[in-house]
């Protein structure tokens, strides 16, 4: 590469780049797209027919290392009950002051009451906000998690809550991968598992997306994937977002 | 008085009315109201095209586009405590900032933007003024424009701000002499030094342009010449700010650095413009030979011409890495100094005639040779940095004695 045009390549490079689209986001304004996994606030979850999940066994608590998750389980009113078992959670409580985050409570719940949404964008003026209670950790009549007015929800935030819980097949047998062993939820239904590494996979349906495709922009132009690239990617990426946005209207 | 007047611009022709006092005045208000805009559109093209160079969006906030965002920075500025350090010099700390503003102002005033227009009667030159010195005005303002930035690090009483103005001055000396020696090249040529005799000697047709009639080579080495006595990248070592803080303005706040901040950009500008009026023929080029629109097209030319060298400036500093100041030195004074020297020789040899022109050319290759094995001779001789200081593996270890001392053990 040495020689005297070298010189030039600062030049080239640079001419280059005005070309490309820029790798910013305007934050506030628009976020990057999440991924499936990601770890945010929690949403205590409902049945299909509106009964909660939670039976107030406290193995959240007991698992969470952080030590911000406060249960007290009581017996089910025998003329209305709140969850369908023996008992239902009375009290629950999570200090986001304390949360790190680790969805280990995700994994110690026996009946997928508990999972993640997610935003992390919430802030606080003073502790006591911090804490969550249990009516503002429940999903709402159609199964949605609650916007408070200090969180700041976008579009696929509340859509596909425990994307970790969907992906782990028990001690790591391959044998389970695709294999439904969770509960329907309320609003949502039956989730649909997360591809592996078989073939066998919905990826419209579970929102997992490889990086490559969720971040194009960012890459190197020959990295970028076939599919997204030259006149036929702009349409198609045209197209999908026109597709999200219809099914944004009729969430709303 | 009148007649020397009307010898200089045409405005003059029928004596000293009030119409032609007014219209005189005019064009200055009309010169500084633009340039003034023209800084505020720079400013935004420089953050614009670099952040697009680095794959960045750049301002957005103000305005469509953050066309506004220079505003908002000024009244930013305006509004901010203005200090003064109490080692300044308070007079010449003071005067500094219009030191470098106003020469910028001057400088473009015999920039000629157009051709002639005339109006209720009167025949008018689109530049501001039109000097018989000319394009030595413009070396003059360039030289006291570098006062502004030394005064200014020299009266901060402060230690960076007083090497970067050591650093301006040494760089201004080293390259005004190859700026002199191109621009030397080009009176040579014209035979004149106002620059509206400049442009109108090159406004037959490219070929005609000063950047092919006198070899590309004059053009290189001003482009190089004027980005130095500009301070831009990768000249940009008075202000170097892994080096020097911020350089002359590092004790420079409020207003005060607002106005450093227009004169680098009005500079710029300014020099964008000188360049294509000793280069590239000023407003020269295609017009359509319509009566309204004879007076449009070749502002247009003029303006689209400066914007490719105002875009010139922005793409050396997305793309240069600054030069170490030995570096720089070396450029001047072994490579431009002598290479404006011999080229304007060769050029002017060429305009006697072409015998003498061949002549000096073989003189001028004889002293490249020879300067080159100079420079070669004196490179072999240099004593680097490993004569003075032995590597650190090979070094004594310091005596007993400083040993205690430096370990602050004091018997």
């Amino acid at each position: 590469m040495a020689g005297p045009l070298n010189f030039f390549g600062g030049f080239k490079l640079t001419l280059r780049h005005l070309g490309r689209p820029t790798v910013t986001t305007s934050y506030p304004r628009a976020k990057r797209p999440k991924q499936p996994r990601q770890h945010g606030r929690h949403v205590l979850n409902r049945y299909e027919d509106g009964m909660e999940k939670c039976i107030g066994c406290e193995l959240c608590a007991g698992v969470c290392p952080a030590d911000c998750i406060y249960v007290r389980g009581l017996d089910n009113p025998p003329d209305h009950p709140v969850s369908p078992g023996e008992r239902y959670g009375y009290v629950y409580e999570i200090n986001y002051l304390r949360c790190i985050h680790c969805d280990m409570c995700v994994e110690a719940c026996p009946t997928q009451a508990i999972t993640e949404s997610k935003l992390f964008e919430f802030s606080f003026t003073n502790r006591a906000d911090a804490i969550y209670t249990k009516s503002e950790l429940l999903v709402d009549d159609q199964g949605f998690p609650q916007r408070l007015p200090w969180e700041d929800w976008r579009e696929g935030e509340a859509a596909m809550t425990g994307g970790w819980m969907r992906a782990t097949s028990p001690a790591g047998a391959a044998d389970f991968e695709g294999i439904v062993q969770w509960t329907g939820d309320l609003g949502v239904g039956v989730r649909a598992p997360e591809g592996g590494q078989s073939d066998a996979r919905d990826d419209e349906a579970t929102g997992s997306k490889p990086l490559r495709s969720a971040f194009p922009k960012h890459l190197q132009p020959k990295d970028v994937p076939l599919e997204l690239r030259g006149v036929e990617g702009l349409a198609r990426s045209v197209r999908a977002k026109l597709r999200g946005r219809r099914t944004r209207g009729a969430r709303s | 008085m009148t007649t020397w007047l009307a010898s200089v611009d045409p405005l003059y022709h029928h004596g000293l009315t009030l119409a032609v006092v007014l219209i005189a005045l005019l064009r200055v208000v009309i010169a500084f109201a633009v340039l003034l805009n023209a800084v505020i559109i720079m400013i935004w093209f420089e953050r614009k095209a670099i952040s697009d160079m680095q794959s960045r969006i750049g301002p957005q906030r103000w305005g469509p586009f953050g066309l506004l965002q220079t505003v908002a920075d000024g009244i930013k500025l305006i509004f901010k405590e203005d200090l003064m350090p109490a080692e300044a010099d308070r007079f010449v700390f003071k005067l500094a900032p219009y030191l470098a503003l106003i020469p910028g102002l001057i400088t473009f005033a015999i920039v000629p933007v157009g051709g002639t227009m005339t109006i209720a009667g009167h025949t008018v030159l689109l530049q501001a003024a039109n000097p018989p010195i000319g394009i030595l005005l413009m070396l003059a303002m360039s030289g006291i424009s570098v006062y502004g930035v030394m005064l200014a690090g020299w009266a901060s009483g402060s230690k960076y701000p007083l090497l970067s103005s050591v650093r301006a001055s040494a760089q201004m000396i080293s390259y005004e002499a190859a700026l002199g020696m191109t621009i030397v090249t080009i009176v040579l040529a014209t035979g004149s030094l106002s620059t509206h005799d400049i442009v109108t000697a090159q406004a037959h047709g490219i070929w005609h342009w000063n950047l092919i009639r006198l070899g590309v080579v004059p053009f290189v080495v001003f482009i190089i010449a004027i980005t130095a006595e500009l301070n831009r990248p990768p000249f940009d070592v008075v202000e170097a700010e892994s080096e020097l803080v911020g350089g002359f303005h590092t004790e420079y706040s409020s207003f005060r650095f607002a106005i450093f901040y227009l004169a680098e950009f009005m500079n710029t500008i300014t020099m964008s413009a000188i360049m294509v009026t000793l280069f590239f023929g000023g407003p020269a080029g295609w017009a359509p030979n319509v009566a309204h629109l004879k007076w449009l097209f070749p502002i247009a030319w003029f303006l689209a011409k400066t914007t490719v060298f105002a875009f010139c400036y922005i793409w050396f500093r997305a793309a240069l890495p600054r030069f170490r100041y030995d570096q720089l030195m070396d450029l001047g004074w072994k490579r431009l100094i002598p290479l404006s020297l011999g080229w304007m020789l060769i050029v002017a040899g060429f305009i006697v005639a072409p015998s003498w022109g061949f002549a000096m050319g073989a003189v001028v290759l004889l002293a490249w040779t020879v300067l080159t094995r100079a420079f070669e001779l004196g490179h072999s001789r240099e004593r680097g940095v490993d004569a003075v200081l032995p590597n650190v593996g090979q070094r004594p270890l310091p005596s007993e004695a400083i040993r205690r001392l430096s370990d602050g053990e004091v018997d």
